[in-house]
């Protein structure tokens, strides 16, 4: 049966619908905070071949681009002879999934009256997976947690108690886990029938025309953008903290007539500790870094994503290969579209921005009644993740975004659903002015966070942080973000990275780094610098270094915004 | 609240003000011009003009019930009071730091809506309580009172007060209250453990800015009503429309005037609700379609779901997530930007996009012939035959479907190589499609099937496309209204007294608290109770007993309705049973071995719903006398084909249509596809079905 255009458009837009149903089945369902709160998570329709047709919106690009070839993997490890009605595979391979053991993706085949018609694949970041617990602590992945190859988790409707059981004794909230396990199955199967209910509906044996029609228009799509580019090639570069020694990203994107080629040459080897990064998650984000930048509305499946290609020198930071430990993978991964960028902007200049925070300003708590000291009764031991984020790098028409995510698309958490998590207290949580770097726009501010704990308790503090030694640099003369500080409220130094002790009774202050700036600070709309001094985005003395404000000016605003003036 | 024979609703929406009067059985209604400057007026004039429809004097009129987007307008326009907020030390930046994500990650120039307040306007005192509702800094009155004093240099109208964790304790906030009574007598103060007691700062905070940022507007409003309508010689009280369904005195509006956010659409779903009670229809989906947004709601056993936070103030084509969220009670509605002025184009896929740009009233779509040269639904509908161009708004605006289809070849049709008729079906696919979208994503949210679901479908453009979203839908059954064009103030009339108190009070399953939770619910019913006998001293007042539970960890909770004997015996077990009952319908399956926990607990108090009278089967009569016949494009079979033209003000009850046909009146035309079968009711609802004659 042929399908008129219309039809087809229908059913596409229909496809996009049917992922985001499954993926808000997961924000849902899920039990790990990374999922529900965060939004750490990805869904996505497959074709016969494994290629992706349609993918939620909801979701991180870490996911987004990592999950498209992560199917192929799956047909290929287990057979096409194998694959059964009422299967579902898992992995958390960090190499074939999406970069992590932290990460589950499960696979489930579409059957339609009795015929393999497509899969359906879902992530999710859950908070545990063994091993030395969520960090850069372990010197390889064998220490990072369970490993569970590509695999049948149920198979013909039958789940493995076998493995379920391995999975139970061997992480830390074996009930949690399980239940995201379920939770990412059923997310699959609410796709599976509403694809079934679309096939139905029009008649449809295979998606064979249906996909033909989604991969022959997105890869055009694709194509017009990159062909309008200019035909050339730049290199981008930038350091930043690492973990005991600073890492240097490099790369060089080249446009050729039918894809986008970021090589990175030149990048600085594997780490000792967990910030190592497989190729996939790389690929992920520098590939979103083009994208958004050229092809913003495309939506995401096989054929809008493949003209984005790459390529790094084996263990490098950027293509850690097996056995090296990636749990953090995420730290690097969040810096590739800034250093993309700095390439790009050479290429086609005024349309990227300038370089922000980066990775996300993470941080794990591990709670425990004091040691030093009898502790109450009530004391107890809890683990706490929190998502936080610096500011964005200015764009050349708008300032960097204040405290928000970028390029990850994960959420922050309500400070008082994290203090009813465990005994911990947030004691601060908001803007870092004069954070964002100076310049026609303004970088994004960071924000300042204090953590303590409840009375009782003292705690170890996982840093997971960048951009202390190496702050985010301005663009076309704007000056640069703030630099991340951490230390205790006593003056006790601590580090950007790893596991450190905090005592009973003291808190830890941070500072997270905001974005760069964009352009020369003397052009900045006076106006809006008034505004920005009004509010304490910036401090009078930044008014007046940065932005040549004169002293009666600032006396003036000042007093104006006392009087409640807005500007 | 049958006892009051003259009643008059009065809906106050963006363009027009619907003016509703039901008097000894018979029902006046009229629409007129919204007037924005002092918004009053129109309710005057619309008041008199239905009056002497009616052959009444203002004065006989026993209840005026209101509704208004003026509060929602005020929010988007922010046209509010100037305001601060005072909150805890270290989180001055809480309603401007959001949730630090962007609600579009494909945008790199995306910009995030300002907060109501800018950050000079927001001050902090060294204060604060921790997750078990204990002081762990006291809140110091002098440091309050010096802060008074730099407030009031502002000139501030309105103070909101938002501390951490004050739904659990909410001390601190009072004291607050008192100081700034005490020091800044002149200036209204709201406080977030009254507004929104809910745990989660950002929502909370958010909503307690945005009832300071109204309260003023919305006081001097509703007194200045008052006022006027005293003067017109109205005697009777007025009570105002709720986003939760239901109405509250004047002065309780005047204190939490959030709490109408939203009223508007609110009527428009009591209105359905009401309908579905005369069906004795347990499963309803209600669709109304104007000229830019659709909206849905999903109405169980004739209640419509409702929701304890919402985003008001979309500033992104729609996008969740760019508004403001407000936590209120609020019933439940999915809203897109797909109206009969959402405007058509071909994006860099080839594929048509429909809104959520829309032509507004002015130019209008290209067939009003004002200069408007982008397609818009309103033109595929024209072009599809399922618009009269002769006989639109009862003839008074003609359109033209030549311009209809220059403007569909232009930005559709040329590009994609199809002609006229291809490009309009395109384009009306698409809008109904992405109506049918959110729908499903709706009900797969809610655990509900829609095949089991009967729409009821008002607002203007919604007859047009209503009977085609069925097909989509796979529902069965749809019912048109009549006075479907002030569906919203005629709903006020049916709507119940309600007040809706709630709480965060964590407490898991294995921690069970019996006595507590009976104490709990006890004083939310009093409270309800409360503000529902200032409205209505005699009537019975029913409690309606609800809380949100979810499995410990998870992030979601999911509300359980409770009877009154389960919450005021409360027992663990039965709790649980509840919960799981509720789970495994939603998601499918139980999580074995995890603790359960409860965060909100609600009770609405309400006055029993309005009786109604149960429409009798009717059986069918004869066929209905067809005007004529016109070539109507058939979207199941893909092709035009005749369809009979009937002037729905000759139906009477029992005649039958069959489908392909056309029900034209003055406001809107409903269509009746091949697929379906019609018959008039004897409440005047157009019943459409599936398949056979009914």
């Amino acid at each position: 049966m042929t399908h008129s255009t219309v039809a087809y458009q229908v059913m596409w837009n229909r496809l996009i619908s049917v992922v985001e149903e499954q993926a808000q089945a997961l924000v849902r369902t899920a039990f790990s905070t990374s999922v529900r709160e965060a939004g750490d998570l990805s869904a996505g329709v497959y074709d016969t071949q494994g290629r992706m047709l349609a993918q939620a919106v909801t979701g991180t690009p870490g996911h987004v681009n990592a999950m498209a070839d992560a199917v192929a993997h799956f047909i290929r490890r287990i057979g096409r002879q194998n694959i059964l009605e009422g299967d579902i595979y898992i992995t958390n391979d960090p190499w074939e999934g999406t970069g992590h053991l932290h990460d589950i993706t499960m696979v489930t085949p579409s059957f339609h009256n009795g015929v393999l018609v497509g899969f359906f694949a879902c992530t999710a970041h859950i908070v545990d997976i063994g091993g030395r617990g969520f960090g850069a602590d372990a010197q390889s992945v064998y220490e990072e947690g369970l490993y569970i190859p590509i695999m049948k988790f149920a198979d013909q409707g039958t789940v493995d108690e076998t493995l379920t059981r391995i999975i139970r004794g061997n992480v830390r909230e074996p009930d949690q886990l399980i239940g995201d396990i379920y939770a990412l199955a059923t997310c699959n199967e609410i796709g599976h029938r509403r694809l079934i209910d679309m096939m139905q509906e029009f008649d449809l044996d295979t998606l064979d025309g249906i996909a033909a029609f989604i991969l022959d228009n997105s890869r055009r799509a694709t194509l017009e953008r990159i062909a309008a580019l200019p035909r050339t090639s730049a290199e981008g570069e930038m350091t930043v903290d690492g973990f005991d020694v600073p890492i240097t990203l490099k790369v060089r994107v080249t446009v050729n007539d039918d894809h986008i080629m970021s090589d990175f040459n030149g990048t600085s080897g594997l780490d000792k500790k967990g910030i190592n990064c497989p190729l996939v998650y790389t690929k992920a984000y520098a590939c979103y870094a083009l994208k958004v930048a050229i092809a913003p509305e495309i939506p995401n499946n096989a054929a809008s994503l493949e003209p984005f290609r790459i390529s790094a020198p084996e263990n490098t930071i950027v293509n850690a290969l097996h056995p090296a430990p990636v749990a953090l993978r995420h730290i690097v991964g969040h810096f590739v579209p800034d250093v993309v960028f700095n390439a790009f902007d050479q290429i086609v200049p005024g349309l990227v921005p300038a370089e922000g925070a980066g990775c996300l300003c993470n941080f794990q708590v591990s709670l425990r009644p004091r040691t030093d000291a009898p502790a109450p009764a009530d004391a107890r031991r809890s683990e706490v993740l929190t998502f936080n984020s610096g500011g964005s790098g200015a764009r050349p028409e708008f300032d960097g975004l204040n405290a928000t995510a970028f390029p990850s698309g994960v959420m922050t958490m309500p400070i008082e659903a994290t203090e009813h998590a465990g005994p911990v207290i947030i004691w601060r949580k908001e803007l870092r002015p004069d954070s964002g770097g100076a310049g026609k726009t303004r970088g994004g501010l960071g924000q300042y966070m204090e953590v303590g704990a409840m009375v009782g308790h003292e705690f170890d503090i996982q840093a997971m942080f960048d951009r202390g030694q190496h702050p985010a640099r301005g663009r076309r003369g704007g000056g640069e973000g703030g630099r991340t500080t951490i230390a205790q409220d006593d003056g006790t130094k601590m580090h950007v990275k790893g596991k450190q002790f905090v005592p009973h009774g003291r808190r830890v202050v941070m500072a997270f780094p905001g974005g760069a700036g964009y352009g020369d600070p003397a052009q900045r709309d006076p106006a809006l610098v008034k505004r920005d001094l009004a509010r304490g985005y910036i401090s009078p003395e930044a008014a007046a270094r940065d932005y040549g404000l004169s002293e009666t000016d600032i006396a003036d605003i000042l007093a104006a915004a006392a009087k409640g003036e807005t500007f | 609240m049958t006892a009051h024979s003259t009643r008059l609703g009065v809906d106050i929406g963006g363009t027009f003000t619907d003016v509703v009067l039901e008097t000894g059985g018979a029902s006046f209604s009229t629409k007129v011009l919204t007037t924005y400057a002092a918004p009053e007026n129109a309710i005057i004039d619309g008041m008199h003009q239905v009056c002497t429809k009616a052959g009444i004097t203002p004065a006989q009129i026993e209840q005026i019930i209101h509704g208004t987007t003026l509060a929602t307008n005020a929010l988007i326009e922010r046209r509010g009071a100037k305001t601060a907020l005072i909150t805890t030390q270290g989180f001055r930046d809480v309603i401007e730091m959001r949730t630090e994500s962007r609600f579009e990650q494909y945008d790199l120039n995306l910009t995030l809506p300002d907060p109501l307040l800018p950050r000079q306007m927001r001050f902090t005192v060294s204060e604060r309580v921790n997750a078990k509702g204990e002081v762990m800094i006291p809140l110091d009155r002098a440091e309050v009172e010096e802060l008074a004093e730099r407030i009031a240099a502002t000139g501030v109208e309105s103070i909101a007060v938002g501390l951490i964790h004050s739904y659990l304790n909410p001390d601190h906030e009072r004291l607050v209250r008192d100081v700034l009574a005490d020091k800044l007598p002149g200036v209204s103060v709201s406080i977030s453990a009254e507004v929104s007691p809910q745990m989660r700062e950002y929502e909370r905070f958010n909503t307690v800015v945005a009832n300071a940022y109204i309260k003023p507007l919305m006081a001097s409003y509703l007194g200045r009503l008052e006022e006027r309508l005293k003067g017109e010689g109205v005697t009777c009280r007025i009570f105002l429309m709720h986003s939760g369904g239901g109405i509250i005195s004047i002065q309780n509006a005047a204190d939490f005037p959030v709490r109408l956010v939203e009223s508007g659409p609110a009527g428009g779903a009591v209105f359905a609700a009401h309908i579905a009670a005369r069906y004795g229809i347990d499963k309803v989906l209600s669709f109304d379609m104007g000229g830019t947004t659709a909206k849905i709601c999903l109405i169980k056993n004739q209640t419509p779901k409702t929701s304890r936070v919402f985003e008001v103030a979309r500033t992104y084509r729609f996008k969740k997530g760019s508004g403001m969220p407000i936590s209120i009670p609020v019933i439940d509605m999915v809203e897109i930007g797909a109206g009969g002025g959402s405007l058509a184009h071909v994006d860099a896929m080839r594929q048509i996009r429909v809104g959520p740009e829309s032509a507004g009233s002015e130019p209008g779509p290209a067939c009003y012939g004002r200069d408007g040269t982008r397609p818009a639904v309103t033109d595929a509908d024209l072009v599809l035959g399922k618009l009269d161009p002769d006989n639109f708004a009862g003839g008074s605006i003609p359109l033209y479907p030549d311009q209809s289809k220059t403007a569909l070849h232009k930005h559709i049709g040329g590009t994609l190589d199809m002609d006229a008729t291809e490009a309009a079906f395109g384009v009306a696919e698409v809008v109904d499609e992405n109506m049918a979208n959110a729908a499903r994503v709706h009900a797969v949210e809610n655990g509900e099937d829609l095949s089991e679901y009967t729409m009821i479908a008002f607002g203007g453009a919604a007859p047009l496309h209503a009977a085609r979203l069925c097909e989509k839908l796979g529902v069965d059954r749809l019912l048109v209204p009549p006075g479907a064009g002030v569906g919203s103030a005629i709903g006020f009339l049916r709507a119940p007294y309600s007040f809706e108190a709630n709480r965060s009070v964590y407490m898991k399953l294995s921690d069970f608290d019996g006595p507590r939770i009976r104490d709990l619910l006890t004083e939310l019913q009093g409270e309800a109770t409360g503000f529902v006998r200032t409205c209505d001293a005699v009537s019975p007042i029913l409690s309606e007993f609800k809380v949100y539970m979810r499995y410990t960890g998870q992030g979601w909770e999911i509300p359980i309705d409770l009877t009154e004997e389960q919450a005021m015996n409360p027992d663990a077990a039965t709790f649980q049973a509840r919960f799981e009952e509720d789970y495994a319908k939603l998601f499918g399956r139980t999580v074995a071995g995890m603790d359960i926990e409860i965060t909100v607990w609600s009770v609405n108090a309400t006055t029993p719903p309005e009786k109604v009278t149960p429409i009798a089967a009717q059986p069918a009569t004869d066929a209905a006398a067809t005007t004529g016949t016109r070539d109507i494009f058939d979207a199941a079979s893909g092709a035009f084909a005749q369809a009979d033209i009937i002037d729905r003000t000759t139906l009477t009850s029992g005649q039958t249509i069959t489908g392909p046909a056309a029900v034209t009146e003055d406001e809107t035309t409903i269509i009746i596809p091949a697929s379906r079968t019609a018959m008039r009711q004897p409440d005047g609802c157009i019943d459409i079905t599936a398949g056979g004659r009914p």
